[in-house]
C-alpha cells in the first residue's frame, strides 16, 4: 500500500504474560474449569486460591500445555504453551515428583540445561536455590525441602519470563519459606512473572499482588488482597435488640445488608463505628459486638458451598 | 542449610523476552553420558547385563571349549555368541525399560516442561541402549578371549556387530513394556522372560539338540533370527528367514513402542 496517509505511531502494546481465553476443561461429565479468562501482566505476582478441586491446578496445567483445554485459548508471552516451554520462556514447579532419585543434585540441574537453548549457569541456580552444599548428594538422599528446592533450582535454570508455582512452599520451613519469597520478590522486580497456587491464605495475602478466587471451575473473585477482603465487606455489628427498625439501619451510610433473627440484629457494613454509634444511642440495643472480617472470612464466604456465585466476580 | 540468594551481580537485570528454541529438539551428548552412568548405577543392570553372561560362559562355554562344530569351529565360540547376543538384548531391554521407572517418579512429566521433543527423548533411550549392548558385548568377548577362545577376526567383528545391533529389537521391546506397565520394577517382570526367550530362541542350548517340537517353536521366538545370524559367520549357514524373524520382531515391538507412547503422552 503505498498511498500517503498519515501514520499514527501506537505504542507498542505489551505482550501479556499470560493471555487465556474462556478456558474450560471437562473430565467426563464433571466441569473442572469451566470459563476461566485469564490477562497477567508482565511482572506481576499472582497467587491462585481456592479450596481442593476449584480448579486450580487443571488450569495450570493447560497454562502449561501439560492438558488440552476442552475448550479456549492459551498464549504465554504470544506463543502457544509448547512454544513458550521450547523457548524456555516459562517453567514450573510442581507439588512433588519430577526428580530423578539415581542422579545428584548437580547432574539434574546438568542434564536439564542441556536441554535448552540459552541457561543461566548450574553454580548460579545452585546458589539462588540455597543447595550449593549439597549439589554432590544424590537425590534418593534429599529431604522433601531440599528437594522442593532442588524444583525450584530447575525451574531457574532457563530464567523464564513466567513462572508458575504449584504448592511451592510444601515441606520447607518458616525460614524456608520466608527466603524463598525474598528470592521470588527480587526476581519479579526484574520483570519476572509469577503465578501461584496455593491453599496458605496468609502466603497470599503477604506475597501476591492480585489474587485470584477460583470456586467449582469459575474465577468468584480477581483483585488485590485488599479488594478481595472488602468484597467480604468491612464487618459485621451484631447486637440484642427489640423491634428493630430495619429501614432505618440499612439507611445508615456504608451498611451492606441488614438481618433479623429472633430479637437479634446483624448488620455487614463498611462503617461499622456509624453502626455501633446507632444502636448504642438510637435504640436499646445490648450486648453489641463488632467482628472484622479477613482473607479467610472472604475466602468462606466466596468458595464456600452455599456462597451465592456473586456479582463480585465482575469487581475487578 | 544456606538460604536463598538474592540475584547474583552477573544475572542480567532484567528476564530477557528474546528467546531461543534448542537444535536438534534437546538431543544432546551430555544427556546421553548422564543416561549410560545411571544405567551404570543400578547395581541390579550391572549384574544381569553384564557380569551375567559373561559367568554363563565360564561355566557353560569353557568347558565346551574343545568341542568342535561339524564345519570344525570351536564350540565354546558358539556359546560365547549365543551370550553376547543375550547380554545385549538384557542390556539394550534394561535401558528401554527405564522410561517405566521415569514415568512412576514423574520425570515423563518434569522433561515436557523442557524443550526436549519426544522423538529426541526416544533416540537417547535408544543410543543409551545401544551404548549398555556395546559394553555387554564387548565384556562377553573380551571374557570370552582372555580365557581362550580364539576365531578369525571376522567372526569376531561381525558376530559382534550382529549381536550389538541387533539389540535395537529389544531397546524396543523395552520401550513397549516401560510404557505399558506402571510399575517401577519393569525389569523384575522382564528379566524372567528374556531368559525364557532365550532359552525357547536357542541362545542357551542349540537347536539341533531341542528336539522337533521346540525346534518348530524356536524359529518363532524373538531371539532366534538373531542368535542364528550372530553364529552365521561362525558356522557359516545362512538362511533369509532369519532375516524376515528379527525384521518382523522389530516391527511388532517398535508399532507396540509408538503406540503405548503415544497412548501415554496423550495421557499426562
Amino acid at each position: 500500500m503505498t498511498h500517503p496517509t498519515t501514520q499514527t505511531v501506537e505504542a507498542p502494546a505489551t505482550t501479556l504474560a499470560v493471555d487465556a481465553r474462556d478456558l474450560h476443561k471437562s473430565f467426563g461429565a464433571v466441569a473442572a474449569v469451566n470459563g476461566v479468562s485469564l490477562a497477567i501482566k508482565p511482572g506481576e505476582i499472582v497467587a491462585f486460591l481456592g479450596p481442593n478441586g476449584a480448579g486450580k491446578t487443571t488450569t495450570i496445567d493447560m497454562l502449561l500445555g501439560l492438558s488440552v483445554p476442552s475448550h479456549g485459548t492459551v498464549s504465554i508471552y504470544g506463543h502457544t504453551p509448547r512454544g513458550a516451554i521450547a523457548r524456555g520462556q516459562v517453567s514450573a514447579v510442581m507439588q512433588s515428583g519430577g526428580l530423578l532419585k539415581d542422579l545428584t543434585v548437580r547432574e539434574t540441574l546438568e542434564l536439564t540445561a542441556t536441554l535448552f537453548a540459552d541457561t543461566r549457569p548450574v553454580d548460579e541456580v545452585l546458589e539462588r536455590a540455597g543447595i550449593t552444599e549439597i549439589a554432590s548428594r544424590m537425590v534418593e538422599k534429599c529431604s522433601g525441602g531440599q528437594q522442593q528446592r532442588l524444583r525450584f533450582a530447575l525451574a531457574l535454570l532457563s530464567d523464564p519470563g513466567l513462572l508458575i508455582l504449584d504448592e511451592p512452599t510444601t515441606g520447607m520451613d518458616v525460614e524456608g519459606r520466608r527466603d524463598f519469597w525474598a528470592a521470588i520478590r527480587a526476581d519479579a522486580a526484574r520483570g519476572r512473572t509469577v503465578v501461584f497456587a496455593t491453599h496458605y491464605l496468609e502466603e497470599a495475602d503477604a506475597y501476591a499482588d492480585r489474587i485470584i478466587l477460583l470456586r467449582r471451575g469459575k474465577i468468584v473473585a480477581d483483585g488485590s488482597a485488599a479488594e478481595i477482603k472488602n468484597l467480604a465487606a468491612g464487618r459485621t455489628v451484631t447486637a440484642r435488640l427489640n423491634a428493630p427498625d430495619q429501614p432505618a439501619i440499612a439507611g445508615l451510610p456504608g451498611v451492606d445488608s441488614v438481618s433479623v433473627q429472633g430479637g437479634k440484629v446483624s448488620v455487614h457494613t463498611k462503617d461499622s463505628d456509624v453502626v455501633a454509634r446507632y444502636l448504642l444511642t438510637q435504640t436499646d440495643a445490648v450486648d453489641l459486638e463488632i467482628t472484622s472480617n479477613n482473607l479467610e472470612d472472604a475466602f468462606v464466604a466466596l468458595t464456600g458451598d452455599d456462597a451465592q456465585t456473586p456479582s463480585l466476580a465482575e469487581g475487578n | 542449610m544456606s538460604t536463598l540468594a538474592t540475584p547474583s551481580p552477573t544475572q542480567p537485570e532484567r528476564v530477557s523476552l528474546e528467546r531461543r528454541v534448542p537444535s536438534a529438539g534437546g538431543l544432546n551428548v551430555t544427556f546421553i553420558k548422564i543416561e549410560i552412568r545411571r544405567l551404570l548405577r543400578n547395581r541390579r543392570t550391572v549384574i544381569f547385563t553384564l557380569l551375567m553372561p559373561a559367568l554363563f560362559f565360564l561355566i557353560f562355554g569353557l568347558p565346551n571349549k574343545d568341542q568342535h562344530l561339524p564345519n570344525g569351529q570351536s564350540y565354546g565360540s558358539y556359546i560365547l555368541i549365543s551370550l553376547a547376543v543375550y547380554g545385549a538384548m538384557t542390556a539394550a531391554t534394561s535401558a528401554g525399560g527405564m522410561v517405566a521407572v521415569e514415568r512412576a517418579l514423574g520425570w515423563s512429566r518434569q522433561l515436557r516442561l523442557t524443550p526436549l521433543q519426544p522423538a529426541a527423548y526416544i533416540a537417547v533411550k535408544a543410543l543409551s541402549a545401544l551404548s549398555l549392548a556395546l559394553l555387554s558385548v564387548a565384556t562377553e568377548f573380551v571374557i570370552g578371549f582372555a580365557f581362550g577362545v580364539r576365531m578369525d577376526w571376522q567372526i569376531w567383528l561381525i558376530a559382534g556387530l550382529v549381536a550389538w545391533l541387533g539389540s535395537l529389537t529389544f531397546a524396543a521391546l523395552g520401550l513397549f513394556m516401560g510404557y505399558l506397565v506402571p510399575s517401577q520394577n519393569v525389569m523384575q517382570l522382564l528379566g524372567p522372560i528374556l531368559a525364557v526367550l532365550a532359552m525357547l530362541g536357542g541362545l542357551f542350548v542349540p537347536i539341533s539338540v531341542m528336539g522337533t517340537t521346540f525346534g518348530e517353536i524356536a524359529k518363532f521366538v524373538p531371539t532366534y533370527g538373531l542368535g542364528q545370524l550372530a553364529r552365521s559367520p561362525l558356522t557359516g549357514d545362512f538362511d533369509w528367514s532369519w532375516v524376515v524373524n528379527v525384521a518382523i520382531w522389530l516391527a511388532v515391538f517398535t508399532v507396540g513402542a509408538t503406540l503405548a507412547f503415544r497412548r501415554d503422552t496423550k495421557r499426562v
